[in-house]
């Protein structure tokens, strides 16, 4: 009796660690209000000349301190998007060979590797696509993709290294880890009973999976689609070499452009004067305002399927 | 081939008559004339299962009669369930799963080298013990996924059969008012109903159940096997009980495994007509495990 009073009361290890714990997690919280007052703090300058405006503005005059972020958040979401158009499904392929198919020891090896690609430096990222990725989209694969559909805007021009296109094969290179590593977990999370249901009504693997096991791990991989988008808009180092930086509104992939974080990076040095640097850290602030957004969502979905009703089955 | 490479005429035939076999679905469901065309036999011959290098069980022969049910008994980890598997060749989706002997389906070998799977399994429907519905699906659609695989059918035909085989599994008047509805919204019972009309929905000949009401409650039990007896008027059904008052209730046949010494492969210890397993089996094992004694 007297055990199960102390257990309910805790011993004195578990306050501790759970002051600790609380401590930190506080913490945290505290650094990241920080973060968001510090950047609504130093952007006040830029906030109070252009108010809301600055969100549907394009314009771009350093020396005359005018500025618009839209093509900036444009970019942003052009890249992120068209790199999970990318990576979604070869990272939902992926999880799905990795568990439906491939045996242990591949699954495994081919874990290392994954992990491996994420944590490869940015930098290195856009070097490589410098000199090598870009290169060989130019000289493969925007050549047949013109021949098709060359006749949309949004693939005329000349092919270069330095463009959207680029970047958005290298983000996608870039989050194709995380697609599949969370996609991987989320489809092996799926009950086996599930996919014997399938299989005994006559399915093959194929409907199996497409029946079954995906529609079953949907918003798991939804998630993992947000959190992946989270990141590439987030990604700085390898756009801010490759996408050129050119502050408008492209139509062409084969043309420059920039997004927030590359614009940021690009400019933040050198910037001349004080509305200058208040209006990039206002970028900062709209970014950090959109990554949340997208994070948080993805947080919820992946929540919702880790123990909504769609998790168990009612007994 | 004849059978697996089956036409399509003879198929489409086959749904033809199974549907006249149900006349005015509406006023006399089920109660009909035996379709008997449909249940075939299976014959199991010097049958070995094998996990990896595991043995799980040894040279099982068994004739398994169309339009009865033939259920299997036996303590647990003998082999029911790996046997039972084999005979709709779910048996090799478990990991290292292989078999040896012979599994035969209306005279054909289900594991002849050109036989696909998925066609064994089309026509050897299994029910597994946990419930196991989709939850992404309404019921309507859980009753339909089977039928979906194989061709497109127009929609009042997918809801006569979604009707039909409800009210065979004993569920339709419980969920006709809600068949949009997710099939995870259903309690336990409701839910092993809702997969027995699934695979009923797909026309198998033989019905293949693994303790199907080993997690339910006495109510939803009796309504199976009310089912049950029904079913296999146009059905072969073979069933894993651990009940035995059960299979002494709805089966025509039965069948003891047994594992006599530790480490052993399960073999089929005993096969006969029911009653004569219940009332005077041939072996002191059988009576043991029927009358109580152990198990
Ligand atoms: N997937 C599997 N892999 C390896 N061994 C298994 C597997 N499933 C069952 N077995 C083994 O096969 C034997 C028979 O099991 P099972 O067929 O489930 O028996 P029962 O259904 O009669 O309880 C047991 O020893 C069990 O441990
Ligand atoms: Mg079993």
């Amino acid at each position: 009796m007297d055990l199960f009073k102390q257990l309910r009361r805790g011993n004195p290890g578990d306050a501790i660690f759970k002051g600790l714990a609380v401590l930190f997690g506080l913490s945290l919280l505290f650094i990241s209000g920080l973060v968001v007052f510090e950047l609504w703090y130093q952007s006040s300058l830029s906030r109070g000349e252009f108010g809301w405006s600055v969100l549907w503005s394009t314009e771009w005059d350093p020396p005359g301190e005018r500025f618009g972020a839209l093509q900036f958040i444009y970019g942003t979401l052009v890249t992120a998007l068209g790199a999970l158009l990318l990576a979604g499904p070869i990272g939902i392929g992926i999880a799905a060979f990795l568990v439906e198919i491939a045996p242990r020891r591949v699954d495994r090896v081919v874990g290392i590797v994954v992990e491996t690609l994420a944590a490869v430096p940015s930098v290195v990222y856009g070097l490589w696509g410098i000199f090598v990725l870009g290169p060989f989209l130019c000289s493969y694969v925007a050549p047949p993709l013109q021949a098709v559909l060359g006749w949309l805007p949004l693939f005329s021009g000349p092919c270069r290294s330095y463009s959207v296109f680029t970047a958005t094969f290298i983000l996608a290179i870039m989050i194709l880890p995380t697609v599949a590593a969370i996609s991987r977990d989320v489809i092996r999370a799926v009950p086996d009973a599930q996919r014997e249901a399938m299989l005994a009504l006559g399915a093959t693997r194929w409907e199996m999976f497409s029946r079954a096991v995906l529609p079953y791990a949907k918003s798991g991989i939804v998630g993992a689609f947000a959190l992946a988008l989270g990141r590439a808009a987030g990604e700085t180092m390898a756009l801010a070499i490759i996408i050129g930086n050119a502050p408008r509104i492209f139509t062409s992939l084969f043309d420059q452009g920039a997004t927030m974080a590359s614009i940021i990076a690009a400019n933040f040095a050198n910037a001349g004067s004080a509305m200058f640097v208040s209006f990039l850290i206002e970028l900062g602030l709209i970014l950090f305002a959109i990554t949340l957004i997208i994070n948080v969502s993805a947080r919820l979905l992946v929540w919702t399927v880790a123990s909504g009703p769609s998790g168990g089955i009612r007994a | 081939m004849r059978i697996f490479g089956e036409t399509k005429e003879r198929m489409d035939k086959r749904q033809a008559d199974r549907r006249q076999g149900a006349p005015g679905e509406r006023e006399v469901q089920t109660r009909t004339a035996p379709a008997v065309e449909r249940a075939q036999e299976m014959v199991v011959e010097n049958l070995s299962a094998y996990y990896g290098n595991f043995k799980a069980i040894t040279d099982v022969s068994m004739h398994i009669r169309p339009n009865k049910i033939t259920a299997l008994i036996g303590p647990s980890g003998c082999g029911k369930s790996t046997f039972i598997r084999t005979l709709n060749r779910m048996h090799e989706v478990a990991p290292g799963g292989r078999i040896e002997g012979r599994v035969l389906l209306d005279g054909e070998d289900i594991y002849a080298r050109d036989v696909d799977p998925v066609r064994v399994r089309r026509r050897v429907g299994m029910v597994f013990q946990k419930p196991n519905p989709f939850p992404t699906m309404s019921i309507y659609d859980n009753v339909v996924a089977g039928l979906k695989l194989t061709r497109r059918r127009k929609k009042s035909e997918l809801d006569e059969i979604v009707e039909r085989t409800l009210r065979q599994a004993a569920l339709w008047d419980e969920v006709k008012n809600k068949l949009s509805e997710s099939g995870t919204s259903l309690s336990g019972g409701q839910q092993q109903r809702l997969c027995i009309a699934r695979t009923l929905a797909v026309e198998p000949e033989v019905i293949l159940m693994d303790e199907p009401a080993s997690a339910l409650d006495p109510i939803s039990t009796q309504k199976i096997e009310d089912a049950m007896e029904e079913l296999k008027e146009r059905y072969t059904v073979v069933i894993v009980t651990h009940n035995m008052q059960q299979a002494a209730r709805i089966s025509d046949y039965t069948g003891f495994f047994y594992i006599e010494n530790m480490g052993d492969p399960g073999r089929l210890w005993e096969f006969d007509e029911t009653d004569k397993i219940f009332s005077n089996p041939g072996r002191k094992e059988t009576e043991d495990y029927v009358t109580g004694r152990f198990g």
